[in-house]
């Protein structure tokens, strides 16, 4: 089943590693969880096993962000991921659902239109009408079902959820129960449940936390990758994978490609040159290595499908463009400004220089 | 002779500021009960060794060790103790024991003596220079074994760091990352079990065997300093002490142990060969005093690897009686909760939760700074840096701040900043607090002298705070913080004087000497003046009168009369001499009034702003001095300026308004540019003429209301005309107007023929130009009070409907209602001998501020009209 879909689920891209790391995992497990608290941290930040199995970083970055993710779950917390858009905070989530329990679709996607049944449970109406409530007409939402099978469930952009809806959510990380007062019952959540929320501090129109529901979360910040080397390696990995995904036969790997994108992108973001000579103004974009990411991206399928296969600066500048100008007047400014101070004066970048200022 | 060498001498290997190495020594002291205790430090501190028992002794202390009479190379070095060092500990012991305490390291004089090869050594005189002059000095405590603080990421030398680092060895052996952590984790951490002193020789001794070879130069002191160590023991053995404790860096042990041995092995040192070693060292002469100490200096935070990263943490294990990690939380929460963040109990049970969690993940013994850190930001901050960054600030660094008893040795600087602070009641701490200063009561003048002296000899104990000035001259805000590199200042700066007021007079006379520019100077003239320099004050005021003359750009100039004339003027608050200040100001007046006019010419927008800046300031300043001679002087200038072709819009329409305001502004009416330098002349004449001296006549309001403003709308009517008439280009026109009316639109409504000029000139702008002129009229406008604005509209309304003059005529004033208040009015204003343009321009507002208030006209007709 997995051959046709798009985007398989991590707990099944990733099965062969999981199934590893479980077979050769001989430490303690927390009641519920298929791997130990260690095993996990393993396969998020990638490691070499004793019997010299290789398992991928899913994840690169702080070391200590992931472990105390992990530590959060094993103490039964709820895990609460913050950051501004492209930190991987989705990503994290849902390897960390796929290690920790095996499933990461026990998921609620929050937006403005988002009801409380969805977060505890909603009926079937033809059922409800016809037999009266029942644990039959009931329909459980994501989070009931972890409850009831000791899972992790997951919380996409929760505060884009009205503060209501949020706040359905304490009774369920405090008391670990969701009453059901129609049907006179409740579901108790078993060993190895938890919330996995992730949200996004710089957006407008959320809807803050209230402080009873934020001090039930233990609260981490994804960074923004720390360093050049780092991005790149990132964004490297993840075009890999896409590549691989899409079918995309091998182009040349464009490790020299990828690495001006992202230094664009880390320069016009911090709003300095890398050499920290020169100020810089920012888009309004953000610029996350996300979008580094599918720049890279559909370069290479500019680059295969309509080019020599190899990376060229041709196929990513219409990329660049698109992602910084987002607002057409002012990041046209900043984009020029940049292309004419800072491309230009680089002499190894006067391809990139050129294709750049024929988009334009 | 008892019993064998090796039998007699315990040697305590520790870490220099390791809390667990203290708590260990402290037991293991307790059950050896030695009639010695040497301990690693220079020897030439045996002497004062005993103040540490002293009840005023508060760590954490530093002994100091500095060079008497060094010439050049006037350096210091210290050996900071904390209240968890195990040297401390160690000495605490002896003392309360009652038996001697000797150190044992090399002695400072040989020490310092070696520093020239520091390349950074602070001259004396450049003040505040706190990083390089601190650089050489924690020198001696920048020891391989010291804890491996010097993380790998250390740029050029991070290569050598390592190879210096043994613990970084053992620790990867070990199987850690971070050797600090390992270290941590094997000694610090332990709660209770059997002394590792041993297990730590032992390693060390292995390590020393195998590890690759550090630089010459460190090999040769390392040396001389375990030679020295040996000789120390082989002293206390032959003066007959039965049980030695040693407490050295472990690194040290084995190459202490080695001269002790039951067996002498061929190899091992001798006598003779240390006496070797340590023949012919250069030596310098040395003064060694205790000085206090704070965790932020001790921290690395502060900017070198020779202390620990963390001493509050540190404190905290050392000090925390059981239950380190929930105590530390609750701290935390509480440190929070002052801040006003929500932290409740809830959140430190999880707090703790995570940190133990963490620690069995990263499988670790019990959880340290790092998983405690990683748990206060997840939960606690809630994910927020800032908060965290508090934290590292209060509690894992700390702002703990030592203090020494009165009997320690001082150098005269020293006692003497003691003694002021003693009799003005005002004491050091390390916490950055607010003070608020009133300069009318003595101590509180006092106190504003002691910092300003002490700033001056780069001892910035106090910052100024920033709302100074508005509060009135008599007020002073301060923030002060006691650093201890200030005591290290001091000592350097003995050689300035012996007391603190001395020492600064002299620094300034220096400072003077040396300075390079205009502003250097001004700024040191007005740091001597609140200090009370009366001794500096003549040779800052000669050098800068000496500078004033050599500085062509006046704008220098300009920049300096504001701040000199702003002294001058409030000295007396603080009972200050200022006469030398004076000259230079006539001086600075003079060149300022020769040098403008060749200033104001071919000025772009920016320049021209800037500069109109400096008029004001130097015109405000001139007449808070109310010198006549500088003003009339000042007036003459601008005079000769204003018809200048080719002057700036924005400086022709101010010079214009000041001219105007100070009521010299007069006939240049059909004649333009036919008044050069003369006008001054006649103004003083109009002004002992018609100055209102009889006041109690009821006739003054109409005379002044009457005829004067009729005299310089003649003035200036025609300059308006001229400014704003076609022949200018609009933007030249609306700058002028700008320039004009900044400051205040009262002159508009007071003075109508202005206003119609204002008025017939937007009204006869074609439309392209008034599209153009419309911002700037805008900006201009926009700047006005909103009375203002409306009063200004409703004359505007006016001038349609009233035929004929609108001024003084349009309103019938009841003079005898009037009277009174423009009686008062002069009387406040300087009676009869007041500056005779400003009483009566006041009188006249206050007689027609009632016509202003009756109006309802909220807007701004003058655009809609047009």
């Amino acid at each position: 089943m997995t051959e046709a879909v798009l985007r398989p689920h991590a707990e099944h891209q990733f099965a062969d590693e999981l199934a590893l790391l479980a077979e050769r995992d001989d430490r303690p497990r927390p009641p519920g969880w298929r791997l130990s608290p260690w095993a996990v941290t393993v396969y998020l930040l990638g490691g070499t096993l004793p019997d010299g199995t290789v398992v991928t970083p899913k994840y690169v970055g702080p070391r200590r962000l992931i472990e105390v993710a992990v530590a959060t779950l094993a103490t039964d917390r709820a895990l609460l991921l913050l950051g501004v858009p492209g930190t991987a905070k989705t990503w994290v989530s849902e390897h960390l659902a796929a290690a920790v329990s095996g499933d990461s679709t026990l998921l609620v996607q929050g937006t403005a239109g988002t009801a409380e049944d969805t977060i505890r449970y909603g009926w079937n109406y033809a059922r409800l009408l016809a037999e009266g409530p029942s644990e039959q007409a009931l329909v459980p939402s994501p989070v009931m079902r972890a409850m009831r099978s000791g899972a992790v469930a997951r919380i996409e952009e929760l505060t884009r959820m009205p503060s209501d809806v949020q706040d359905s959510l304490i009774t369920i990380l405090s008391e670990k129960a969701l009453p059901v007062p129609e049907l006179g019952t409740e579901v108790q959540a078993r060993k190895g449940f938890t919330v996995i929320a992730t949200a996004n501090d710089r957006d407008r129109g959320v809807n803050d936390l209230s402080s009873a529901l934020r001090r039930r979360f233990n609260t981490i910040v994804l960074p923004l990758p720390a360093t050049t080397e780092e991005e790149v390696d990132i964004v490297a990995r993840r075009v890999a994978q896409i590549g691989t995904s899409l079918e995309l036969p091998e182009t040349v790997a464009g490790i020299e490609e990828i690495r001006r994108v992202v230094t664009v992108f880390r320069e016009l973001r911090s709003g300095r040159t890398a050499d920290g000579r020169t100020r810089l103004k920012s888009p309004t974009g953000t610029l996350s290595t996300a979008e580094a990411i599918s720049v890279i991206t559909s370069g290479r399928v500019l680059a295969t499908h309509f080019g020599d296969g190899v990376l060229r600066p041709a196929d990513v500048a219409g990329g660049i463009v698109g992602a910084v100008v987002q607002d057409p007047v002012s990041d046209r400014v900043v984009w020029q400004e940049y292309l004419e101070t800072v491309v230009r004066e680089r002499p190894e970048w006067s391809d990139f220089y050129r294709a750049c200022r024929e988009v334009l | 002779m008892a019993a064998p060498a090796h039998e007699r001498v315990r040697i305590f290997g520790i870490r220099h500021h390791g809390p667990g190495s203290a708590r260990s020594l402290v037991r293991a002291l307790e059950d050896l009960r030695p009639d010695v205790v040497l301990v690693e430090g220079p020897p030439e501190a045996d002497a004062i060794v005993g103040l540490a028992a002293d009840p005023g002794m508060v760590p954490p202390v530093a002994l100091l060790a500095h060079v008497v009479d060094g010439g050049e190379g006037r350096s210091a070095a210290f050996w900071p103790f904390a209240e968890f060092s195990p040297e401390w500990q160690a000495i605490r012991h002896a003392l309360r024991a009652g038996v001697p305490v000797r150190f044992c390291d090399l002695p400072a004089a040989h020490h310092l003596a070696e520093a020239p090869d520091h390349d950074s050594v602070a001259e004396p005189d450049t003040g505040p220079a706190p990083e390089p002059d601190a650089e050489p000095d924690d020198r001696p405590n920048d020891r391989p074994d010291d804890g491996p603080d010097d993380g790998p990421d250390n740029g050029p030398d991070a290569a050598a760091a390592v190879r210096l680092d043994p613990l970084a060895r053992l620790a990867e052996a070990a199987g850690y990352d971070d050797a600090e952590r390992w270290w941590d984790d094997v000694v610090e951490h332990r709660g209770g079990g059997p002394a590792p002193f041993d297990a730590v020789a032992e390693a060390m001794a292995a390590l020393r065997d195998h590890a690759p070879a550090p630089p010459a130069d460190h090999v040769r002191r390392e040396k001389r300093r375990e030679a020295y160590m040996r000789r120390t023991v082989r002293r206390a053995l032959k003066d007959g002490f039965e049980r030695i404790a040693v407490v050295c860096g472990a690194w040290h042990v084995p190459a202490i142990a080695a001269a002790l041995g039951p067996a002498r092995s061929p190899g091992a040192p001798t006598a003779a060969g240390d006496d070797r070693t340590l023949r012919g060292l250069p030596a310098v002469r040395v003064a060694l005093t205790w000085v206090p100490w704070s965790y932020g200096r001790l921290a690395a935070r502060s900017g070198y690897g020779a202390g620990v990263t963390s001493p509050g943490w540190y404190h905290h294990l050392f000090a925390a009686p059981d239950r380190p990690i929930e105590r530390w939380f609750t701290a935390v929460a509480a440190v929070l909760r002052v801040e006003d963040l929500p932290v409740s109990s809830a959140h430190v049970i999880e707090a703790v939760r995570l940190a133990d969690a963490l620690a069995a993940l990263r499988g670790r013994p019990l959880a340290g700074l790092a998983e405690v850190t990683d748990a206060t930001l997840a939960v606690l901050c809630e994910g927020a840096d800032l908060p965290l960054e508090l934290i590292q600030h209060r509690m894992v660094v700390g702002e703990r701040l030592g203090a020494v008893p009165d009997g320690t040795p001082m150098v005269p600087l020293q006692r003497d900043l003691r003694d002021e602070q003693r009799r003005l009641r005002f004491h050091p701490s390390a916490t950055a607090k607010e003070l608020d200063l009133d300069l009318r009561r003595p101590v509180d003048l006092d106190r504003s002298r002691l910092l300003h002296r002490l700033r001056l000899l780069g001892v910035p104990w106090g910052e100024p705070g920033g709302s100074g000035r508005g509060k009135g001259t008599f007020r002073e805000t301060w923030t002060l913080a006691w650093r201890p590199e200030f005591d290290v200042r001091l000592v350097e700066s003995g050689a300035w004087g012996l007391t603190v007021r001395d020492a600064a007079s002299a620094r300034a006379r220096a400072l003077a000497a040396e300075a390079g520019g205009l502003t250097e100077l001004t700024a040191l003239a007005e740091q001597c003046l609140p200090a009370d320099l009366g001794d500096a004050l003549p040779a800052v005021m000669a050098a800068l009168a000496d500078r004033a003359a050599a500085d062509t750009d006046v704008a220098h100039l300009m920049g300096a009369l504001p701040a000199l004339v702003r002294t001058l003027r409030y000295g007396d608050v603080r009972g200050t001499s200022a006469e030398p200040l004076r000259t230079v100001v006539d001086g600075l007046v003079v060149r300022v009034c020769v040098g403008l006019p060749a200033e104001v010419i071919g000025l772009d927008d920016d320049a021209a702003r800037a500069l109109l800046g400096r008029v004001d300031d130097v015109h405000g300043a001139l007449s808070l001095l109310g010198d006549a001679e500088h003003t009339a002087r000042w007036h003459g200038t601008l005079t000769t300026l204003i018809d200048r072709p080719g002057l700036h819009g924005l400086i022709e329409g101010r010079l214009t308004r000041l001219l105007l305001d100070a009521g010299l502004l007069d006939d240049a009416g059909g004649s333009p540019g036919g008044d050069d330098g003369r006008a001054d002349v006649p103004a003083d004449g109009d002004d002992g003429a018609d100055r209102p001296a009889g006041g109690d006549d009821g006739r003054v309001g109409d005379s002044a209301g009457g005829s004067r403003p009729d005299r310089f709308a003649g003035g200036i009517g025609d300059r308006m005309a001229r400014a704003v008439s076609a022949g200018t280009s609009p933007a030249h026109a609306a700058a002028w107007i700008e320039g004009f009316l900044s400051g205040g639109g009262l002159i508009l409504v007071h003075d109508d023929r202005l206003l119609r000029l204002v008025d017939a000139w937007i009204a006869a702008l074609p439309p392209e130009s008034f599209a153009a002129v419309l911002p700037l009229l805008r900006r201009t406008f926009g700047t006005f009070e909103a009375p203002e604005r409306r009063a200004i509209g409703e004359r505007v309304a006016r001038i349609g409907t009233a035929s004929g003059r609108g001024s003084a005529a349009g309103e019938s004033l009841d003079l005898e209602r009037a009277a009174p208040a423009v009686r008062t009015v002069i009387g406040i204003l300087g009676g009869p001998h007041g500056d005779s343009g400003r009483p009566r321009a006041r009188s006249g507002s206050g007689d027609r501020s009632e016509p202003v208030r009756r109006g309802d006209s909220r807007r701004d007709d003058e655009r809609e009209r047009t």
